[in-house]
């Protein structure tokens, strides 16, 4: 076994965590919990962030660690809380495909990821290449949350997740992005939500429901 | 204007782009008070004219001898794209052709736009100013993408001026036909440009003239070529936007489109085919010429049914760029057999007789609306009489008529009769089928000519003679000062031409020595044109011109010497029928009816026979066209159903396009693994 120093390890222990959130994302069925959830990928977001950071002597690392934690930790969710209070949707949402079908496809999804990541990550130069796969099975298995959800809300969350899983590929195999670019997801981040936001109310007043499947009476005959 | 004037003698092209903005500037300066009448049609139109002048003035300086062709970059376009332009003989004529025909129309323009009639006089200024800049632009363009720009903006600002009475449901209609085969046309262009680029990926025409296609690719390029410029010309099968759209739109604009778009579709076709393409196979000329006359003989026939005087003028359109396109086929034949002096006569017979189309046609157009203002009517039953009540109009209506209809002492006689001559010289091709075939285009010629001659003697026998077939007709007034001025500079035009046919035919020589390399002589008279030999013909306008004057001069002093005082004034026989009204005088239905007779199967029609025993007889006839019900009818339907095939895909629910995203990805991810 190739030497890895502590944070690395650290750092790919994180990884697994990422990875196990995005499962639990997967089977929840509340939306506060999901939300909950998705403050703790936030968390360990930053936590490796930081511990990359440390390891590579890298300051700009420190930057977005910090954006990472302002606006994925605190903002989004704040936001996010007060309006699933307005709302009042905190209660179950069942996902179009069954819970265990879903963590099957999931399953499906990690091993593909990883195949994918193996050419990559033999071309990458960082220690923790290995959790290149991680990032993209965190990748994949949000965007199948938002495909299996109902409800837009849970939808935005999914869209959250996917972000995180971009971001953690990019800080773990090329040091994170320019800033510039990492700026200008966190902008784009921000505005998204506040278009959601207001997307929720207007869906909430047309069909007296977040459910997707309403729109569905949308289509043109 | 004194600083454009100086910038044109220092070089012709910077002064002619000066003056293409200043269209652009004319147009946008509509905007500040759209809705006074004062300011944009006394004051913006007129100016516009001025600038058409100056077009001319400019363009007509490629064609003084010594010319060499200017071309510049521009510092307007894409990054690493520029936009180039060039003036050269054959952009120069066309831009002659343009700013002449289009001061005219302008002046009309200028007295003919009223308060109230749809779309705000502003708008209108923008867009017919416009439009008349991208028709420059195209002309002047010398790559592939500045083309298409200016073609595309002249596509959409005509588009827009054919709607200008967007609340009638036909206009509509009509318009989005129109911009339809516009598009389809221009896709048909875009991929000949595509092919012509030869692999350089260069869009210059420079890149283009100097690529070596293949044949095959070539054949490609010319064809795409001929269905893009056929579809904005008005090529029969490609024609059934005109006949919609020209009537739908205003009459300087239907003027503008038949007398200037329409040789902008000529233009096109004649840079890509004897410019940018090297010499091809004769069977480019022989499709080229069929498609001409054919398109001729349809437009000539449908022409003399119609019953709306401005789908007339539209058919009758069709029918010019008809002979047109036989003459650029003539031209593109025997250039593929090395007959340059040939092809440089069908192809002066082609350009003068585009030049003359703008002139005539403009100065039908404009009668119409003349004739629309003053009557509120279209349909010719319901005209007459008018040489009563608008006398200038109907006196240049005349003239307009004459040179359409290729009577001698006028411009279209000219054209008709060079191209005619072409034809007679074709038993000389050296090929064995060809030198029997293409021959009895000459008949298909006269025919249509004759056709042409028909259906005028209809259009200006049923306005303007006889008797007024309705009651208000009395009340018509003759066309405004500023309309006056405009009608006279067309029908000058005509007269002129008529007159100095050599000198237009030395223009033209012009062009065509840079195109096909060699140019027709005029002979050694400076008085007479003689194209071959004149051992075989000759003609001379100003002669015969002379000689009309002098017999009609000699005839009035006779009469007025000898018969002098023994007219006398008695009812015509009325067949022992007492009661006669003006609506029993010959309709434009019966004029039509001995063609409709003798081409019937050309048509597909629908006519109501009224019962004998019925109290109030009516008489209805339908003249469609069969391209419409067993071409475009079954076209429509087909792209129809592919699309509602296609629509299954939109589901409606989100989850389903969410699913499409996500399989397109893992697609795509297995396919790098």
């Amino acid at each position: 076994m190739p030497h890895v120093n502590f944070a690395a390890q650290v750092v790919q222990m994180l990884a697994g965590a990422l990875l196990l959130i995005s499962f639990a994302m997967l089977a929840e069925r509340r939306s506060r919990r999901l939300l909950i959830l998705l403050v703790w990928q936030g968390v360990v977001l930053v936590t490796s962030t930081v511990l990359v950071a440390a390891s590579a002597h890298l300051t700009h690392l420190y930057y977005s660690a910090a954006l990472t934690l302002l606006l994925k930790v605190c903002v989004l969710p704040l936001i996010l809380f007060r309006l699933m209070r307005k709302l009042g949707i905190e209660r179950d949402n069942e996902p179009l495909v069954n819970v265990p079908t879903l963590m099957l496809v999931g399953l499906c999804l990690v091993i593909f990821a990883f195949g994918l990541a193996q050419p990559v990550s033999a071309l990458a130069t960082t220690v923790l290449r290995k959790t290149l796969g991680i990032a993209i099975a965190v990748i994949l298995l949000s965007f199948l949350m938002i495909l299996a959800r109902r409800k837009a809300f849970t939808q935005v969350i999914g869209f959250l997740s996917l972000e995180n899983g971009l971001f953690f590929a990019a800080t773990t195999t090329t040091y994170g992005m320019p800033m510039v670019v990492e700026l200008g997801m966190a902008l784009d981040l921000l505005v998204a939500v506040f278009i959601f936001g207001i997307f929720f109310f207007h869906i909430r007043e047309q069909f007296d429901s977040l459910d997707l499947d309403q729109l569905e009476s949308l289509k043109e005959d | 204007m004194h600083v454009v004037s100086s910038l044109t003698t220092t070089t012709p092209l910077a002064g002619l782009l000066i003056l293409v903005a200043s269209w652009f500037l004319i147009g946008a300066l509509g905007l500040i008070q759209p809705n006074r009448i004062g300011w944009v049609a006394r004051t913006l139109f007129p100016l516009g004219a001025l600038v058409a002048l100056g077009i001319a003035g400019v363009g007509a300086m490629s064609l003084v001898p010594g010319f060499t062709a200017q071309s510049s970059v521009l510092a307007l376009g894409l990054p690493n794209m520029p936009f180039h332009v060039r003036l050269d003989t054959l952009s120069g004529f066309f831009l002659v052709l343009l700013g002449s025909a289009g001061a005219g129309i302008s002046i009309f323009a200028a007295g003919y736009f009223r308060q109230g009639e749809g779309t705000a006089p502003g708008l209108l200024c923008l867009q017919y100013h416009v439009f008349l800049a991208s028709m420059a632009l195209v002309v002047l363009a010398d790559d592939a993408y500045l083309f298409m720009v200016a073609w595309e903006t002249m596509a959409l600002s005509s588009y827009f001026l054919v709607v200008t009475q967007h609340r009638i449901p036909e206009i509509r209609r009509a318009g989005f036909l129109y911009l339809l085969m516009a598009h389809v046309g221009a896709l048909g262009i875009l991929l000949s440009f595509g092919v012509l680029q030869g692999g350089s990926w260069q869009m210059t025409f420079d890149a283009m003239r100097a690529a070596h296609l293949t044949p095959a690719w070539a054949s490609a390029a010319f064809v795409l070529a001929l269905f893009g410029f056929g579809a904005k010309a008005g090529l029969v099968p490609l024609h059934v936007w005109l006949p919609e759209a020209h009537p739908a739109a205003p009459s300087p604009v239907s003027a503008m489109m038949s007398g200037l778009m329409l040789k902008v579709g000529v233009y096109g076709l004649l840079r890509v085919s004897l410019d940018l393409l090297h010499v091809g196979p004769w069977w480019w000329g022989l499709l080229t010429l069929g498609l001409g006359l054919g398109t001729a003989l349809y437009g000539a026939i449908f022409a003399a049914v119609q019953t709306d005087m401005k789908r007339l003028l539209a058919y009758s359109s069709i029918e010019n760029i008809g002979l047109i396109f036989a003459g650029i086929g003539l031209a593109l034949l025997c250039r593929s057999f090395d007959m340059r002096l040939l092809a440089a006569l069908a192809l002066a017979a082609a350009l003068i007789h585009a030049f003359n189309h703008a002139f005539f046609k403009s100065l039908l157009f404009l009668v119409t609306g003349s004739v629309m203002h003053a009557t509120g009517e279209r349909s010719l039953g319901k005209l007459g009489g008018l040489i009563r009540y608008m006398p200038w109009v109907a006196a240049l209506a005349l003239i307009g008529s004459l040179a359409i209809a290729g009577l001698p002492p006028l411009n279209g006689f000219v054209s008709e009769w060079l191209l005619l001559q072409a034809f007679l010289q074709t038993p000389r091709i050296p090929h064995a089928f060809l030198n029997m075939i293409v021959p009895l285009g000459a008949a298909l010629v006269a025919l249509t000519v004759a056709l042409a001659g028909y259906v005028m003697v209809k259009f200006y026998g049923v306005i303007f003679l006889g008797q007024p077939r309705e009651q208000g007709l009395e009340n018509a007034h003759d066309a405004s000062w500023l309309e006056r001025v405009g009608l006279s500079w067309l029908a000058l035009g005509c007269v002129l031409i008529g007159v100095f046919p050599q000198v237009a035919l030395d223009v033209v020589s012009r062009i065509t020595r840079q195109l096909v390399g060699t140019s027709v002589q005029r002979g050694p008279s400076p008085w007479w044109m003689t194209p071959i030999t004149s051992s075989q013909t000759s003609y001379s306008g100003l002669w015969l011109w002379v000689g009309l004057l002098l017999v009609i001069g000699v005839t009035f002093v006779l009469v007025r010497r000898i018969y002098h005082g023994r007219v006398r004034r008695t009812p015509p026989w009325d067949c022992g029928y007492p009661w006669q009204t003006p609506r029993m005088q010959d309709s434009s239905e019966g004029f039509g009816q001995p063609i409709r007779h003798l081409f019937g199967p050309v048509f597909r029609m629908q006519r109501e026979l009224p019962h004998p025993s019925d109290p109030k007889p009516t008489y209805r006839v339908q003249v469609q066209e069969h391209f419409w019900h067993q071409l475009y009818l079954p076209l429509g339907r087909l792209v129809q159903r592919t699309a509602e095939r296609v629509t299954i895909l939109q589901g409606g629910r989100l989850s389903t396009y969410l699913l499409y995203s996500f399989m397109t990805l893992i697609l795509l991810l297995v396919w790098v693994l």
